[in-house]
């Protein structure tokens, strides 16, 4: 496992000067992420914060071949580029010793939801590729409007906390495990606060054959309606309240790889964030309860399962 | 799967499905990404049967939808591959978006479009609903009247949208039922020929070439975006004379001969069809019929209908008093079907041009006879006599 | 004057940038607030700040923190915000307008 002053020592793949908003969680995921790879790296990202922020004409802040095909189709467009690969390698137009890494990218609108088909169908049919979610919980590049990876009771623009509905009213959907259902070599969740765990599990991935995933919590200034400069420390009590817990399945089996050693209160993350105020009002208290109750029974079944075979 | 009958002259009985996974075969194109859609499924399960004999070595990916599809070929092409699939009706509907970014990109994917009604209500026979859909996707569209016509387009469009004054994704059209699932006679090239036409594929750019890395599909703001498309239908528009050329080097090769369009027994015609595909052939014997009987009557059949070759269509049009379009699908609410507004609008503003009609026929694989096509004429004549295009559009065959 | 279109400037084929990583060049600097201040003396070079700045904008060379590409830095205050407790090298000061 390299050390900062190594990886600081690689080439900076992802530059300055991209439009993403000051404090977003996103760069610094991919930063470490294309340090990580130890190969040129061919990537594509889905339509979303990431894309738009980084290839604005005739700018762009990737210095690895990068594409952007539309919303919904990141993993099925990295499925075309890794068969041309494959293809051109078997006919000779490829050096035989050539290895290039391929990584896919969206946020949690681009793959829990409307990419979420094409994800399935690469994961199934088993393309060499590591797909990496940056899950901010909400569409925040139109505008913050809800996904099924928005946290219970958050407001967002289509799910505003009004008197009759505080916030969104459905628990978010885990992905985490509905791609640990394929059956894939590698798959886990991650948080940029945690580098150490983020790097290693992107060399894992991305030196293990066959369809890999990450799931990284990206906090969101704008849309989590925190301060930029608390981005970092909000992705950490994210991972401290058991909200995001870090952990991975390898070849089958589960493990949790952090433990905090005093579980946080959810509140304490949820009062960092001003998409989450109304529901410290007296009359949504059950929300809140409700929230912590999920997250415990949540935390317990993924330590039950911890250390064990889970397909 | 029909097995080629391979006598001297190589002539073979084929369905047009058949023809189509065979030319994909002898192609042998880097990948290949498609999902099943009936009147099309026959290629992709022909062309997967190629592949688990170990006769070609594409990468076939079996992807999980159209939309899939369509994306992966992006991919694909844009990785520097020859990439090649088949849809229809449906399939091609849910690859709409998809096919804007192939052509925006500049990418020369070629597909096999075997033309299917679109839902609702579902009907799985041929109209031409879902290719005119993408008429406007910066697509290259050639529409084939025979099983020989296809399986000839197919190597021809390889060659057209690679082109580096071209570099347009492609689609051969074909008529579902009707040419796709009909056993016809043809005659197959050598594989070693296909191989010498169609040649290797030679990007421009790649994404694998990662010592050159390369940033693809950015956001363009109003600065830049009316310069890009401008660009594409530039390229797209002198795709023309590179179907000229391609047609007339592979008539001089293969002894068949490809135009822009079909002109048939047009030159002293009075009264003309214009229709598309496979309906040319009815109408043709239509248009023998009348000839007998000293009717001065004709047929135009487009070939390339994307770019659209207003000025020769517009020219051979010029003689002809009176001129009926027929188009296998309808622009709803629009005045009158794709084809006729395009023919329409060619010959406009021309001094002493032919009147024109348009009709929308078959919808859904309603049956298109020669009895159908002959009461066209009777009606273009009825023009001509009165002088009056009367009901300028309309249905047939209802 | 009409233009005549057919003399369009030239644009690369399918809108592809063959300049990677030039938005190196474009200036985010200006989106700045607050300016992060390093304090040379209490440093360890931990490089913590480095890997968490989203606009690359430590500059880190040979293992050692060594400032800021005030180019790119938006102001966050990660930086700051990350230097570890016992260290905190970093100060975020108002820029002058």
């Amino acid at each position: 496992m390299a050390t900062l002053k190594e990886l600081s020592a690689r080439e900076e793949l992802f530059s300055g000067g991209h439009r993403l908003c000051a404090g977003c969680g996103i760069p610094p995921i991919m930063r470490l992420l294309l340090r990580s790879a130890g190969a040129p790296v061919v990537a594509t990202t889905a339509t979303g914060c990431l894309e738009v922020g980084t290839t604005i004409y005739p700018y762009t802040s990737w210095r690895i071949s990068w594409i952007h095909s539309a919303f919904e189709n990141s993993a099925a467009t990295i499925s075309g580029i890794e068969s041309a690969y494959r293809s051109l390698k078997k006919k000779g137009k490829i050096a035989a010793d050539k290895d290039i890494k391929f990584l896919a990218l969206g946020g949690d609108g681009g793959t829990y939801d409307i990419g979420f088909q094409a994800l399935s169908g690469a994961l199934e049919r088993g393309h060499d590729f590591l797909y990496v979610c940056y899950d901010n919980g909400a569409y925040m590049n139109t505008g913050i409007q809800r996904s099924s990876a928005t946290p219970l009771g958050s407001a967002t623009t289509t799910s505003p906390a009004g008197s009759a509905h505080p916030g969104k009213g459905q628990w978010r959907k885990d992905l985490t495990r509905i791609v640990v259902a394929h059956n894939i070599p590698y798959a886990a969740q991650a948080s940029p606060h945690n580098w150490r765990d983020l790097a290693k599990k992107a060399e894992k991935a991305f030196n293990t054959e066959g369809p890999t995933f990450l799931n990284v919590v990206s906090p969101c200034p704008l849309g989590w309606y925190s301060k930029p400069e608390l981005s970092i420390e909000t992705a950490k009590l994210a991972v401290d309240t058991c909200y995001w817990p870090l952990y991975e399945v390898e070849d089958g089996i589960l493990k949790v790889n952090y433990k905090p050693r005093e579980k946080k209160p959810i509140e304490e993350w949820l009062k960092l964030q001003g998409r989450f105020k109304h529901l410290f009002k007296e009359e949504n208290r059950w929300l809140l309860e409700e929230t912590q109750k999920r997250i415990d029974s949540e935390w317990e079944r993924l330590l039950e399962m911890d250390g064990k075979r889970v397909f | 799967m029909a097995t080629p009958l391979t006598d001297k002259k190589k002539q073979v009985v084929l369905t047009g499905n058949s023809a189509v996974a065979y030319a994909m075969k002898q192609i042998d194109p880097d990948v290949c990404a498609a999902y099943p859609i009936t009147p099309s499924t026959a290629i992709m399960e022909e062309f997967s049967s190629y592949y688990a004999d170990g006769k070609v070595s594409t990468e076939l990916v079996t992807v999980e939808s159209e939309h899939s599809a369509m994306s992966a070929c992006v991919g694909a092409a844009a990785a520097g591959a020859r990439v090649m699939t088949a849809t229809s009706s449906q399939g091609l509907a849910l690859m709409w978006e998809v096919l804007y970014i192939a052509s925006g990109m500049r990418l020369p994917v070629v597909m096999a479009v075997v033309n299917r009604a679109l839902s609702a209500p579902i009907n799985i026979h041929c109209d031409h609903s879902d290719s005119m859909g993408a008429r406007d996707s910066g697509w290259i569209q050639i529409y084939s009247e025979t099983v020989q016509e296809a399986y000839d387009n197919l190597f021809q469009a390889v060659r057209i949208a690679e082109d580096h004054r071209v570099l347009t994704p492609a689609m051969v059209c074909l008529d579902g039922f009707i040419t796709s699932h009909a056993i016809e006679n043809l005659t197959l090239i050598e594989d070693g020929d296909v191989k010498d036409f169609v040649g290797e594929f030679e990007p421009k750019q790649s994404l694998l070439d990662t010592g050159h890395p390369i940033t693809m599909g950015a956001m363009t703001l109003p600065e830049y975006y009316i310069d890009f498309k401008y660009e594409q239908s530039k390229a797209i528009r002198g795709a023309k004379e590179v179907v000229i050329e391609v047609g007339r080097e592979f008539g001089e090769r293969f002894g068949r001969e490809y135009g822009l369009m079909e002109c048939y027994r047009l030159d002293d015609a009075d009264v003309a069809i214009v229709v598309l595909s496979s309906a040319a052939g009815t109408t043709k014997v239509a248009v023998d019929r009348l000839r007998d009987q000293g009717k001065k009557v004709g047929l135009l059949r487009p070939r390339l209908y994307r770019p659209f070759p207003h000025e020769e269509i517009a020219s051979a049009l010029m003689g002809v008093k009176a001129v009926c379009v027929l188009d296998r699908a309808d622009s709803m609410s629009g005045f009158g079907g794709p084809l006729f507004t395009d023919v329409r609008s060619a010959l406009y503003g021309r001094d002493s041009a032919p009147k024109v009609i348009g009709r929308i026929f078959g919808l859904g694989g309603r049956d298109y006879k020669v009895e159908d096509a002959e009461a066209v004429f009777d009606e273009l004549y009825n023009v001509l006599e009165t002088g009056e295009a009367g009901k300028l559009t309309g249905y047939i065959t209802i | 004057m009409k233009k005549d279109c057919e003399e369009k400037k030239e644009v690369p084929l399918g809108g592809v940038i063959h300049k990677a990583g030039n938005a190196h060049d474009y200036v985010t600097g200006g989106w700045r607030k607050l300016r992060p201040v390093l304090d040379k003396d209490k440093c360890t070079n931990c490089l913590i700040c480095w890997v968490m700045c989203p606009d690359s904008a430590v500059i880190a060379e040979d293992g050692k923190m060594v400032g800021f590409d005030l180019e790119h830095c938006k102001g966050c205050g990660i930086c700051a915000m990350e230097c570890p407790d016992k260290v905190k090298a970093i100060t975020m000061e108002e820029e002058e307008a």
